[in-house]
């Protein structure tokens, strides 16, 4: 199953290659991993999407928790959450294709965010499955390149991710 | 009181009670030692190799309980360095390591003698720092050290640059330490006690499998006071070989690939394993597919990820063992009209029968040496009261099957990397730390030839251990395999020129002896031990077809077990 863990992390040199070290070096899928500051700025918040089954999914978080970086971590697929990810394609159009691409665009909600002659860059925010949905119904087109952010998410109410408080 | 950051390191690590520090020096690492030579509170042990150091370094914490410490140089100190880093870390033993690092500008330039120490270290050590200011040295030491001691051990690596120990700032080792990312090791619940207790008082077949966990927790008194309360059955891995003495009457051996038959059957036929600091590896559960089906799994350790990791636990406790089985005691004094020895006698008797076939059986030879009986009679030679040390082959498992260790920390030899090389270091390490005891390193000729060069330490220093070499003639371990599973096709098993032991020993400043006779064999014992302050290198030339029964085969359970050919069956 695709999970989604959100860690935060030590703002401290080598946390990001330990984390991603780990993966690979256990074997674990990273289907994709961002890592971005916080409004703490001694915080890092990165957010890791995987598949495994639970057996799997445990050992994920019990090794990503043994690393003392690692401040506290979640698994937010588990409770309603919101997940994003923008991604930004970059195609090439003949005149004649424009108002498909436009009504595409649109029923997307995305935008076209950069135009030069014969050559726009779709931007999307949405949904891992959105984005590849957009991306699909773009493929008739000629994409160019094209990149994706990879997922960020939050847990929704009141479940928050947080440093534990030490009790000694 | 303002010093140079070499002065802090030397300075921070007599803070910690640092005695000895094994090292070598080099470039990036040299103001450190200009520090260490305006001092004598803290000892630098000067090895011959750096893998040395670290084992050194690992024997003599795996034989106290303390931290062991070493100190390199940048570039090859620390690539040198890893081996004995990765054995250490294997194995959870507690270790820091100080690496001198290029000057900061040069970080990043390909600099003389420049590697990521950080990051060649990171699969291998519990946690590493670089440092990067002269005022964050006393405190990533502090910190270094006590994230190597606690929770699970393990070795820290902290990476210093060159400049920083030239440069100067205020010392003041600090007393506390706040690490929110590193909590204290969690504590087991009343109820969870509760729980486990009832699972032991209702079991009709259990097993106490006891590992490395306890000796890093120094946990054998509390475990025994619960093996003698509860009579049951108590096996021990490698790591853990005498946390139930040998002789105790519910020990029934090691278990595992090597184990005895009885321990390995028990596991088999279990209806509760109780696992206490030990973590089902491979090289103890055979295939996993038909481990102990009908067995409930009691899995106490301190760190959760090898809870489920490779076994399902039925009841998982996460916290020290020791604390853990304090708590079962407790719990098992207030319920002790409730323990009914009536219960395990069916399993018992299941058990004798088990050790009637005597697993460990070998064909005693007047004419040529077997490796068991040099061991056996080591034991008795040294009162069974040796700090014993191993390579990894044969001999390893032969020590491990045959010297009969009483106590933790005795048995010294890399479990989980298998490290050819670690025995000699690590009896070095082991000697500073217990200079009035006998310390033996059991080798072969492959293993004792990787590391052969700290001879030379063992005479600056005068370490008279006892170098019992097992001398098969044969990567014998390798050859073993080869013979069971690639038809004796025995390829690069062979040591052809080897070299004269003897001649080598007294090169090296020592007393070098061969025996070739059974009937020697205990008489040069004898004489080699009388000489207190000598190391003797004892070279045993054995049998070269000798083979480590009973053994678990890849592929097979535990309870498919292939025993020594012409042991007795069952009926
Ligand atoms: C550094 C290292 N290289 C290779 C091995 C693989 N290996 C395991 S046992 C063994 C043979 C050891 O031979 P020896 O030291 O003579 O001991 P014996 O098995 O003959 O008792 C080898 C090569 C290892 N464990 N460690």
């Amino acid at each position: 199953m695709r999970h989604i863990i959100s860690v935060l992390l030590e703002n401290e040199s080598g946390a990001l290659s330990r984390v991603s070290g780990l993966f690979s070096s256990r074997g674990y899928n990273i289907e994709s991993l961002t890592v971005a500051p916080t409004n703490d700025s001694t915080l890092s918040r990165m957010t890791i999407v995987t598949t495994g089954d639970d057996r799997k999914i445990d050992q994920i978080e019990k090794q990503l928790n043994k690393l003392v970086d690692v401040a506290a971590l979640q698994d937010i697929t588990i409770a309603g959450h919101l997940e994003r990810e923008v991604v930004l394609v970059k195609i090439s159009v003949l005149d004649e294709q424009i108002d498909t691409l436009k009504r595409i665009v649109k029923s997307f909600n995305a935008s076209i965010s950069d135009v030069s002659p014969n050559k726009f860059i779709v931007e999307m925010s949405g949904s891992c499955e959105k984005v590849d949905e957009l991306l699909s119904s773009l493929q008739n087109g000629d994409i160019i390149e094209m990149v994706r952010s990879g997922a960020i998410g939050l847990a929704s109410g009141e479940e928050t991710l947080s440093i534990p408080c030490q009790i000694d | 009181m303002q010093l140079t950051g070499a002065d802090i390191v030397v300075k921070s690590l007599k803070e910690e009670g640092v005695e000895y520090v094994f090292g070598y020096p080099g470039g990036a690492a040299l103001h450190i030692y200009d520090a260490f030579h305006r001092q004598d509170d803290v000892q630098h042990i000067l090895v011959r190799h750096e893998q040395g150091a670290t084992h050194a370094a690992d024997g003599y914490a795996r034989s106290t309980g303390e931290c062991g410490v070493v100190l390199v140089t940048s570039g090859p100190g620390i690539t040198n360095a890893i081996t004995g880093i990765a054995t250490a870390y294997m194995d959870s033993i507690p270790m820091v390591v100080l690496s001198g690092q290029v000057m900061k500008p040069l970080i990043g330039y390909d600099a003389f003698q420049e590697i990521d120490a950080v990051g060649i270290s990171r699969p291998c050590v519990k946690h590493n720092f670089l440092i990067q200011d002269v005022n964050d040295i006393a405190s990533t030491i502090k910190k270094a050290f006590h994230i190597a001691k606690t929770g699970r051990p393990g070795p820290v690596l902290v990476d210093i640059p060159k400049d920083i120990t030239a440069d100067v700032a205020e010392f003041l080792y600090p007393q506390d330490l706040t690490m929110r990312s590193y909590p204290a090791p969690r504590k087991a619940l009343p109820n969870e006690i509760v729980i486990a207790v009832e699972a032991m008082l209702s079991a009709k077949k259990p097993i106490i499998y006891a590992g490395g966990g306890i000796v890093a927790a120094s946990a054998q008194e509390p475990l025994r006071d619960m093996v003698s309360k509860l009579g049951f059955p108590c096996t021990n891995t490698l790591m853990g070989l005498g946390a139930v003495a040998h002789s105790d009457p519910n020990f029934i051996g090691m278990l595992g690939m090597h184990g005895t038959y009885e321990a390995n059957m028990a596991m088999h036929d279990a209806d509760l394993i109780i696992a206490l600091g030990a973590r089902f590896d491979d090289r103890i559960t055979g295939t996993l597919h038909n481990f102990a089906p009908d067995a409930k799994i009691l899995h106490v350790d301190i760190d959760p990820s090898v809870i489920d990791k490779n076994i399902k636990a039925d009841i998982p406790i996460v916290a020290d063992v020791k604390e853990v089985l304090i708590a079962f005691n407790n719990e098992l004094t207030r319920r002790e009209k409730d323990i009914n020895p009536e219960l395990l006698k069916e399993w018992w008797r299941q058990i004798k029968q088990w050790q009637s076939l005597d697993s460990l059986w070998y064909e005693v030879d007047d004419k040529v040496i077997k490796p068991q009986f040099v061991v056996q009679k080591l034991h008795e030679v040294t009162g069974g009261q040796a700090y014993v040390t191993s390579d990894v082959g044969q001999h390893q498992m032969f020590a491990a099957q045959f010297y009969g260790f009483s106590d933790t920390h005795r048995w010294i030899n890399s479990g989980g990397l298998g490290t050819m090389g670690f025995g000699l270091p690590a009896a070095m390490g082991v000697k500073f730390a217990h200079r009035d005891a006998d310390v033996v390193c059991v080798t072969g000729e492959g293993s004792i030839q990787m590391c052969i060069q700290e001879l030379a330490t063992c005479k600056q220093y005068d370490l008279p251990v006892k170098v019992i070499n097992l001398n098969n003639r044969y990567l014998g371990m390798v050859r073993q395999w080869q013979e069971f599973s690639y038809e004796k096709r025995y390829s690069n098993s062979y040591m052809d020129s080897l070299p004269d032991f003897i001649a080598l020993s007294e090169a090296y400043g020592h007393v070098g002896m061969q025996i070739t006779k059974p009937s020697d064999v205990e008489g040069a014992l004898k004489e080699a031990f009388a000489m207190k302050d000598r190391l003797v290198f004892m070279d045993f030339i054995t049998d070269q077809q000798e083979n480590v029964y009973p053994m678990i085969e890849a592929g097979k359970g535990h309870h498919e077990m292939r025993m020594r050919p012409g042991s007795k069956t069952l009926a």
